[in-house]
This record gives C-alpha cells, sequence and structure tokens, in this order.
C-alpha cells in the first residue's frame, strides 16, 4: 500500500523480499545498501538473532530520485525464512507493494522454495492480496554453486507463469539490481493503473 | 489496485502538523511523530534533527504488529497503547482510528499521565482529520480528480531513477 504526499511531494513503496530460510534475502539487502549511494539510503535496520538470522525483518528505506517532481522512495524488508517464524512473516507482508520471491538454487533446498511460494500465497491471502495480482518477481540466487537446479526447472517449479526471472549470486551482487530495478517498475506501473 | 492507498493533501498535512505541535507543547514532550500502520511516515514535529525517524517509524509499526499478532492470540482486538520506559527517554505508543499510530518521546520533563492525558484530546481531533482525509480521497477516487503524479509516467522515467 503505497503512500503519496503531495504536501511533501513523495511517494513511498514497500517491497517485501521473501523466500525460505537462507536463500539470500538478507544478503540482497546488503548488496544494495553497500552499492547504494550514501545520500539515498538510510540506515539498514536488521532484527536478527545472535547467529544473524533475521528473527523478525530487515528494513533498508532507499531514495531512487524523482519522478515527475515526486521524491520516491522504497522501503525494502525481507521476511525471516527460518519456517516457525511463519507468525512474523504475515505482518511483514501488510501493505506489501510488490513482492521478490527469492530462490535457494541447490537442489537440495528446491522442496524448501516451493514450500515457501505456497506459503508466501496463503499468508498474502490473508492479508487480502492474491499472488497473481501482486508485482512479484521472482530471482534465482546463488547460481554460482556447483549443485544448482538448471534455470529451466526452477522456472517450471517456481515461475509457472513466466513472470520476470532473474539469475543472481547476491554475495557478488550479480543480478540483484536487476532484480530491484524490475520491481520497481512494476510497481510503479500498477500504481499508474490503479490511479 | 491493492487495498487503499494512502494519500495525503497539503490541507490535511497542515492540520496534523499544527495538532501535533500543540501535543508537543501541552504534553511538554521531546518528539512527537505520526506513522502509518505499514510503517510509512507521515509527519513528525519536536527535536528530530538528529533522530532517524524513518527507521523510528518503521520499527514502530513492526512493535505494534507484533503487539497486534499478541492481541489477536489472546482474543483481543488490539493492545491500543504501549509505553516503554526508559534511563532518560520514554516512548508512549498509541493506535488511533485503528489506521495510525501516535508516537511520543518525552523526558523527565514531562510524565506518563500528562502524554496520556493530552494523546487522549489529540487522538480525537486526529481521527477527526483522517476521517476527513479519507472521505476526499474516496470523492477525488469517484470523481477521477485526483491529480495523480502516476498517470503520465513512462518506462524512461522509471529507467531515470536507477542513472
Amino acid at each position: 500500500m503505497s503512500f503519496i504526499n503531495y504536501s511533501s511531494r513523495e511517494i513511498n513503496c514497500k517491497i517485501v523480499f521473501y523466500g525460505p530460510g537462507l536463500c539470500g534475502k538478507t544478503t540482497n539487502l546488503q548488496w544494495i545498501y553497500k552499492k547504494t549511494n550514501p545520500d539515498s539510503k538510510g540506515k539498514m535496520i536488521s532484527l536478527a538473532t545472535e547467529t544473524e538470522r533475521t528473527l523478525f525483518f530487515d528494513f533498508l528505506p532507499l531514495a531512487l530520485g524523482e519522478i515527475r517532481g515526486f521524491k520516491t522512495r522504497f522501503h525494502l524488508y525481507t521476511v525471516p525464512g527460518q519456517v516457525f517464524y511463519d507468525a512474523s512473516r504475515k505482518l511483514i507482508l501488510k501493505g506489501v507493494d510488490g513482492v521478490v520471491f527469492v530462490a535457494d538454487s541447490q537442489i537440495e533446498r528446491m522442496e524448501a522454495n516451493i514450500e515457501s511460494v505456497e506459503n508466501l500465497r496463503i499468508n498474502l491471502a490473508e492479508q487480502g492480496y492474491d499472488l497473481d495480482k501482486v508485482p512479484y518477481i521472482i530471482q534465482y540466487n546463488k547460481r554460482d554453486l556447483p549443485n544448482v537446479v538448471p534455470v529451466q526447472e526452477m522456472r517450471r517449479a517456481l515461475n509457472p507463469r513466466g513472470l520476470p526471472d532473474f539469475e543472481a549470486c547476491a554475495v557478488d551482487g550479480n543480478g540483484v539490481f536487476d532484480t530491484l530495478k524490475a520491481i520497481a517498475k512494476l510497481v510503479i506501473m500498477e500504481l499508474k493503473k490503479g490511479q | 489496485m491493492l487495498g487503499s492507498d494512502l494519500v495525503m493533501y497539503e490541507e490535511e498535512f497542515k492540520l496534523i502538523d499544527a495538532e501535533l505541535q500543540r501535543l508537543l507543547a501541552q504534553a511538554n514532550a521531546k518528539v512527537v511523530f505520526l506513522v502509518d500502520k505499514n510503517g510509512q511516515l507521515i509527519a513528525a514535529t519536536g527535536e528530530t534533527e538528529n533522530l532517524d525517524t524513518t527507521s523510528l517509524a518503521s520499527l514502530t509499526a513492526g512493535n505494534i504488529a507484533a503487539t497486534g499478532g499478541m492481541a489477536k492470540l489472546l482474543g483481543e482486538k488490539e493492545f491500543s497503547i504501549l509505553f516503554h520506559e526508559g534511563a532518560r527517554d520514554n516512548i508512549h505508543i498509541s493506535i488511533i482510528s485503528q489506521r495510525v499510530i501516535l508516537v511520543v518521546i518525552f523526558d523527565q520533563r514531562s510524565s506518563l499521565g500528562l502524554v496520556r492525558l493530552r494523546v487522549k484530546k489529540s487522538a480525537d481531533v486526529l481521527a477527526g482529520i483522517f476521517n476527513q482525509l479519507l472521505e476526499k480521497v474516496e470523492t477525488g477516487k469517484t470523481t477521477g480528480k485526483a491529480d495523480s503524479p502516476f498517470a503520465e509516467i513512462t518506462d524512461e522515467d522509471i529507467d531515470k531513477l536507477f542513472g
């Protein structure tokens, strides 16, 4: 749910990075944080456990510049990926404008990916959203590892509708900004449609 | 469109800002700010220069969301007031019209009793302003009057955002 402020001429949108535990959601945000001009970003907040597993969410505010005289801000959130944090995951999805699903490309994580997409669909529905209607893209992360599932196969399992998808290696930043740009575009286009 | 977006106009923003400033003065507070339940900062007043209000807004919304989750589990609709006591500063958080969150930060120059009293009064005023705002947004939608910044947007505009 975007926030359009005609008084300060600002638009704020919320993007959530979803996916199974250890798929690289936080790593995506860390890369974006590292590579963004200090003037365009706020502090990155991570509510994590002592072992650096996301406990509640990561939060990164990004100011991308102006569109037609309106300052455009994206608030990026990650959810905790571990299965038992489901109650927290639901809360983060409140008011979401766009979702990035970060899939773990390793063979042994395929089941977790599929389970997580299903979980996303259910949790979105609980908030009154339909996954088939929300701006949504998919990132196949960890493509640099040796034991990965071929992209075609991942597509069949996770992206049957042929939505925009990207191969990535978030630790090196490959595909991270392509993913961000694509979801930002979809979110803004959706706003345009809605007006 | 997904749900109803929050829209703020100049007129209501001024009213909200004035009310927050009044509350700041009457409650002897350090900072007063208003956040959407989704974590978007709506307005802030007081000693905000060295304060990361964007992060505070997001964490406040997370806090309210988590507390709301707890309320649900207990069969409560919501816990409408939260209070955090620190060694120096305290935070009083309350939900207004089930949609926005009013946050008051205060120190020993004020007291919880005073803050609660003043917040209660301001809550009614703010609720009124938000009702007015929602009506305006609805009317704008039906008459198609809303002067949208997105109407003329192009792919090129979006590409420019990323340099």
